[in-house]
């Protein structure tokens, strides 16, 4: 056990429950504890940062290999707790990059079989919402999901995360990192590509029209992606000016259809996480849309926005809770395993 | 003009319910977008303002009904139009038979490959969209994001987007709402054609993120 500054007792108390939750999918591997009541005891992430480019997902998945074992005992730790004191073992069954997948997989299934307890797959999208009603306290709200890989509208109905917009082609996120790295910019660890380009952007003044691409609740961002980069080549504008026409243009399309989805479904609240739900800028356009519906607008904190263990830890509990178990021999990673593919039975 | 009612209070404008020289019309009004620069929120509500009408106007000849436009207003946003009575698809889709919800989508096929022939892009054809009269007719509102073309690209995107607005709305029969509009279309745009829209929006599904269609790869 470890004393918190509060002075009181954090970790392993008698009769209850914990789950590890192991994430993957992509640059960032992750171990979270939570306890069946949803008590996050840890969440420990660990980022691969390329030395250049963009992710390979072997070296990756290298990355986390090598560091799996010294996360784990971090998180143990940071827990208070011994790995038999653990009920179930979550990990990230998909949707994401093959090779990183696996390596979360084959920690998963290596621990589950070691301790003989139960192994649950959990959808990376579904967790990304569930941590954030955990979090935040919203009920049924619309969630705006944007990061490096994945940019999705979504909104609960008959059993489960129905998407009601998405990119057509690549993420918002992607977008940011592509044109920051084709700009010659670097990112460093703490300070990802979107940081990078929003600070930029923060003086930026002029407006240098781009490609605004809503098609019915679906946005496309490569044609955009690609006049950025060519306006960047030919070097007529300032860097920040280009920074700021993107980021103001990316951001108004995804808080259109954000809003479009909020005017259908009339929900009362809006989600917002992902990497990029750090933008201030993106905040702040999302929180205007949400109090002109009388939604409460809510946005997750960095360490639960980006990936993080915790949300698979936390959902492998409410699937577990509900009788979903994923037997080893059906533990395959789902490479494409859509948001809206997945029953929630435990969300009414 | 008494008092506007506002009726719906979408992302992309505002309706009002309103009466103009003595007749009942709908108002369509693109408000500022606050979250938005001043200056692309501009461009944006021109742009949708002048093409709605053109394209409503188009469709009428391409004989899709679609409300008569009576004043644009480009300075303020603006649209005057008919206000049409009666249900919107949305509605009808989960609540009659299921012989007249495939009637109602063959219909919507028929309709759309009447557009799409006279290179119209609808850009938002979600059942909302739609509106069934007490005479039987359906019309298509809402032309607000929609363009001229006839790609291929264009055409596939169209139905992919009526595809998903199905899968989200009516998930309990979109695959049978889907092939029957897909029959409809196929009557007007003669099979080949449908053939290949199809095969488009398929190449289109492969595009996205953790989409099935991909998962062979």
């Amino acid at each position: 056990m470890c004393m918190l500054k509060d002075g009181k007792m954090k970790g392993k108390k008698t009769g209850e429950s914990y789950c590890l939750g192991i994430e993957s999918t992509a640059d960032d591997f992750s171990l979270g504890i939570s306890t069946f009541n949803g008590e996050i005891l840890a969440n420990i992430i660990r980022a691969y940062v390329p030395p250049e480019g963009g992710i390979h997902p072997r070296e990756a998945a290298r990355h986390h290999a090598k560091v799996a074992s010294k996360v784990l005992e971090e998180a143990f730790e940071k827990a208070g707790m011994k790995p038999k004191d653990l009920s179930i073992i979550a990990f990230s069954q998909g949707p994401g990059l093959g090779p990183c997948l696996r390596t979360g997989a084959t920690v998963a299934r290596a621990l589950a079989s070691y301790l003989n307890i139960a192994l649950v797959g959990v959808n990376h999208c579904v967790a990304h919402i569930e941590i954030g009603k955990l979090r935040t306290g919203v009920k049924d709200p619309v969630t705006l999901y944007v990061s490096g890989g994945n940019t999705i509208v979504s909104a609960f109905d008959s059993g489960r995360y129905r998407v009601f917009g998405e990119t057509l082609d690549v993420a918002l996120g992607n977008c940011l990192d592509v044109f920051a790295r084709e700009a010659g910019l670097r990112q460093r660890v703490g300070e990802p590509f979107g940081a990078v380009v929003e600070k930029l952007a923060a003086n930026g003044k002029k407006l240098i029209p781009l490609p605004y691409t809503v098609k019915g609740m679906d946005m496309s961002f490569s044609g955009l992606l690609t006049a950025a980069v060519n306006l960047f080549n030919k070097g007529e504008h300032k860097l920040e000016d280009l920074c700021y026409s993107l980021q103001e243009t990316v951001f108004s399309m995804v808080t259109e259809v954000t809003e479009r989805a909020l005017a259908h479904t009339e929900k009362k609240e809006v989600l917002l996480t992902g990497g990029v739900a750090a933008n201030k800028k993106l905040q702040t356009m999302i929180k205007a849309i949400a109090e002109e519906h009388h939604a409460e607008f809510s946005v997750m904190p960095t360490e639960f926005a980006i990936d993080n263990g915790a949300m698979i830890a936390w959902t492998g509990v409410l699937a577990y809770k509900h009788g979903v178990v994923t037997p080893i021999e059906k533990s395959f990673v789902k490479l494409r395993w859509r948001l809206d593919e997945v029953e929630v039975p435990w969300v009414k | 003009m008494k008092q506007p009612l506002l009726v719906k209070k979408g992302a992309e404008a505002s309706l009002y319910l309103a009466h103009w020289h003595g007749r009942k019309v709908m108002m369509k009004k693109r408000l500022p977008k606050k979250y938005r620069l001043l200056e692309l929120d501009e461009q944006i509500k021109t742009y949708r303002t002048t093409h709605e009408p053109q394209l409503i106007h188009e469709a009428k000849k391409a004989g899709v009904s679609t409300p008569t436009i009576f004043l644009v207003d480009i300075k303020n946003a603006t649209i005057i139009m008919e206000f049409i009575e009666g249900k919107q698809v949305k509605q009808l889709l989960s609540e009659v038979s299921k012989s007249e919800r495939q009637c109602l989508c063959f219909r919507i096929g028929e309709l759309i490959g009447r557009l799409h022939k006279c290179g119209i892009i609808h850009g938002d054809l979600t059942t909302s969209n739609m509106i069934l009269n007490s005479e039987g007719k359906i019309f298509f509102v809402d032309f607000g994001l929609g363009e001229k073309s006839k790609e291929l690209e264009a055409r596939g995107v169209d139905l992919h987007l009526m595809k998903r607005a199905l899968q989200s709305t009516h998930f309990r029969f979109a695959k049978e709402c889907f092939d029957t509009v897909i029959e409809g279309y196929s009557k007007v745009l003669g099979s080949e054609t449908a053939k290949n829209v199809l095969d488009k929006i398929k190449e289109i599904e492969r595009r996205g993120r953790y989409i099935a269609e991909r998962k062979g790869d």
